[in-house]
């Protein structure tokens, strides 16, 4: 793997006020990570831990309130040149979880799949844009005919695939999955996994992979961040991180994923995380580099108790 | 062995849709011994949520039971036609808990009203006695401060919470059967697994029978004493859930535990199942699974299997189990699960 930092997160917060309280809500909170050209980045934690938040404030869709985004080397957040707010349109695109609920009922894949096209005038005339339609349709396994289609005349599989096409046509470096399989069915997910696989090793595709469902992590991701309330408390290659789980969120995400094998599954326990348990108020935490690439959040006497126990 | 508490032989539901009928179930037999786990899997279209519809009597309108038997506690449940018949067993004897709380719970009314009022209907309690039974409840289930938590609606619950208050709803006549259709798919994995010990408490506590519908093998792995596949209105396979999961026969199984990434090797291609289950407003002749299996005899397309038995408790419905089929191994996944059968276990 190459050594590139495709798309850089400083110290990243991103607030949400809501008309009634005054206290703003901390959605994420002060989160820095390098992501690497060709690499598969997993963004991991329970709902509300703010993964989602990142991946639409990388794209615009959220504002960052404090730090910075930058993609190869430039800032792509707050206000940028039009031409920059294209090519980061073009250039980093989203999968979303639910192919029922993310696709124009209404409209046909054609122009689904041709939306981002239209919107940032990426194609010179008709001939060419049915040609990066049918070239977009027939890399994730769909026949160029289904363009005349509706969505509802789709499977869920289907229905995911057309909305890996539209990521697709735009060229992007960068593909923002989040929870790509999760709403897919059980015989399904592995196909999905394996387009994106096939896609990546193609294209050279940079991949964020949010997901909460550890197990498919592991399986696809090459580092791991975890994240809980909107702070990333432990981020590690993720062979490294599932053999070497050293924050205790990191260990209770992990103790409860179940694991389809009785006999192992019946012995475990999950751990119960008690986040009263850290406090910060004479020691104050800060990321550590506890081992060669993994990165842990805690106070120094907290790190140095999870180092020994792990 | 323990008591027979649901036994169903050879159900065959239909559904008529625009004036075609399509069999949702063919044929399908399954026993569940009192005090037992069973988890139903398969992919969605299988029939796994109706045939725990049929049941608790509640198939949309549109379907019946063609054929076949649901006993239960000496009844024929498939011979049911009345509301009447239907109110002495749905939600006394066999209560259902579902996917999404959100859409099960009123959002207009109190999370403790919402108790009370099954307490009151099915136990005939009233006034204070009501509410101390719906107390109780709320308390049983693990939810703090049931005297504040009564008071409160729906939305003010968490998602968690929510599952446990429709538990609690379920478990407040003390029926003998739990049916928990995807109880947790909507959940984040560490209240699953909360929400997964508390049914377990229940069940140990209550001496309850537990049906789980599911796709998430993990979730069988954990909760399950046995094991029925389903694909295409039947149940291709059934067992322990030790049987199923390392000495699995059918290759439907065989494919559904080979796609699952945690059993994946990373780099490689997961195994994933070509093509679509078959429709059924359409005739099935032979194996149902046959033309989306890459291994299929010629017979699998021209003859139903029947019920091959591989162990008192364990069947499959497979051609590769007759004495006459070739020797087909089974995928590596499969045989990597077998060295558990013996019980050492690598962590």
């Amino acid at each position: 793997m190459s050594r590139e930092t495709i798309l850089e997160l400083q110290n990243l917060s991103v607030e949400f006020r809501t008309r009634k309280s005054r206290q703003p809500f901390l959605a994420v909170d002060d989160v820095s990570f390098q992501l690497m050209r060709g690499e598969t980045f997993g963004l991991v934690g329970e709902s509300g831990s703010g993964k989602t938040t990142i991946g639409r404030t990388i794209v615009r869709i959220n504002e960052a309130t404090h730090g910075q985004v930058y993609f190869k080397g430039r800032r792509i957040n707050g206000v940028i040149p039009a031409a920059l707010d294209s090519e980061v349109t073009r250039r980093i695109q989203m999968i979303f979880q639910d192919p029922m609920a993310s696709l124009n009922e209404r409209a046909k894949v054609d122009y689904i799949v041709s939306e981002g096209l239209y919107n940032t005038r990426a194609y010179n005339d008709e001939a060419e844009r049915q040609g990066k339609v049918e070239a977009a349709l027939r890399a994730v396994g769909l026949l160029p005919e289904f363009a005349s289609r509706f969505p509802h005349e789709f499977s869920g599989g289907q229905r995911q695939r057309i909305g890996v096409a539209r990521a697709l046509i735009m060229e992007p470096e960068i593909i923002i999955a989040d929870e790509p399989i999760s709403a897919l069915d059980v015989s399904i997910r592995a196909q999905i996994l394996n387009l994106l696989a096939a896609l990546q090793q193609d294209k050279g595709l940079t991949y964020i992979f949010i997901a909460h469902d550890l197990s498919v992590v592991r399986f696809i991701t090459d580092r791991v961040a975890v994240l809980s309330k909107g702070k990333i408390v432990e981020l590690a290659e993720t062979e490294e991180l599932f053999s070497y789980p050293l924050h205790p969120y990191t260990q209770t995400l992990l103790s409860a994923v179940p694991l389809p094998n009785p006999v192992v599954q019946r012995k475990r326990r999950p751990l119960i995380y008690d986040p009263s348990q850290h406090d910060y108020t004479v020691d104050k935490p800060r990321w550590a580099e506890v081992r060669p690439g993994h990165f842990l959040w805690g106070s120094e006497p907290e790190l140095d108790t999870w180092v020994a126990m792990g | 062995m323990a008591e027979t508490l649901l036994s169903v032989r050879n159900v065959v539901i239909k559904f008529s849709l625009r004036g075609r009928v399509l069999t949702a179930i063919r044929e399908a037999s399954l026993d569940v011994q009192e005090g037992q786990t069973l988890a139903i899997v398969g992919e969605s279209g299988s029939g796994k949520s109706v045939l725990t519809k049929s049941f608790v009597g509640m198939l949309d309108a549109n379907g019946w039971v063609d054929s076949g038997s649901i006993m239960f506690e000496g009844e024929d449940l498939a011979t049911f036609k009345s509301a009447k018949q239907w109110s002495r067993i749905r939600g006394k004897k066999i209560a259902m808990v579902f996917q999404d709380p959100m859409t099960a719970l009123n959002p207009l009314r109190t999370v403790g009203k919402q108790i009370e009022e099954t307490v009151t209907l099915h136990q005939q309690l009233t006034g204070h006695s009501a509410k101390q039974r719906t107390l109780e409840l709320l308390a049983d289930v693990g939810i703090d401060n049931p005297g504040d938590r009564y008071y409160q609606y729906p939305h003010e619950f968490s998602g968690g919470m929510r599952q446990r208050v429709v538990i609690a709803i379920a478990m407040s006549c003390q029926p003998r059967l739990l049916i928990c259709d995807e109880p947790t798919t909507a959940l984040d994995v560490t209240i699953q697994a909360q929400i997964l010990e508390l049914i377990r408490r229940l069940q140990e506590q209550h001496k309850l029978t537990v049906i789980y519908i599911t796709h998430d093998l993990g979730v069988v792995a954990q909760v399950a004493d046995k094991v029925a596949v389903m694909y295409a209105g039947d149940i291709i396979e059934c067992g322990l859930a030790d049987e199923v999961f390392y000495n699995a026969q059918h290759p439907y199984t065989w494919a559904l535990l080979s796609s699952l990434p945690q059993l994946g090797v990373k780099g490689q291609r997961l195994f994933s199942i070509q093509g679509t289950p078959p429709n059924l407003f359409n005739a099935v002749t032979g194996d149902a699974f046959a033309p989306r299996n890459p291994s299929a005899l010629k017979v699998d397309y021209i003859l139903r299997p029947p019920v091959f038995n591989i162990s008192p408790t364990h069947y499959a419905k497979t051609w590769l189990l007759d004495p006459r089929a070739p020797q087909i191994e089974p995928p590596p996944v499969i045989r990597n699960l077998h060295q558990f059968a013996g019980g050492q276990a690598r962590a």
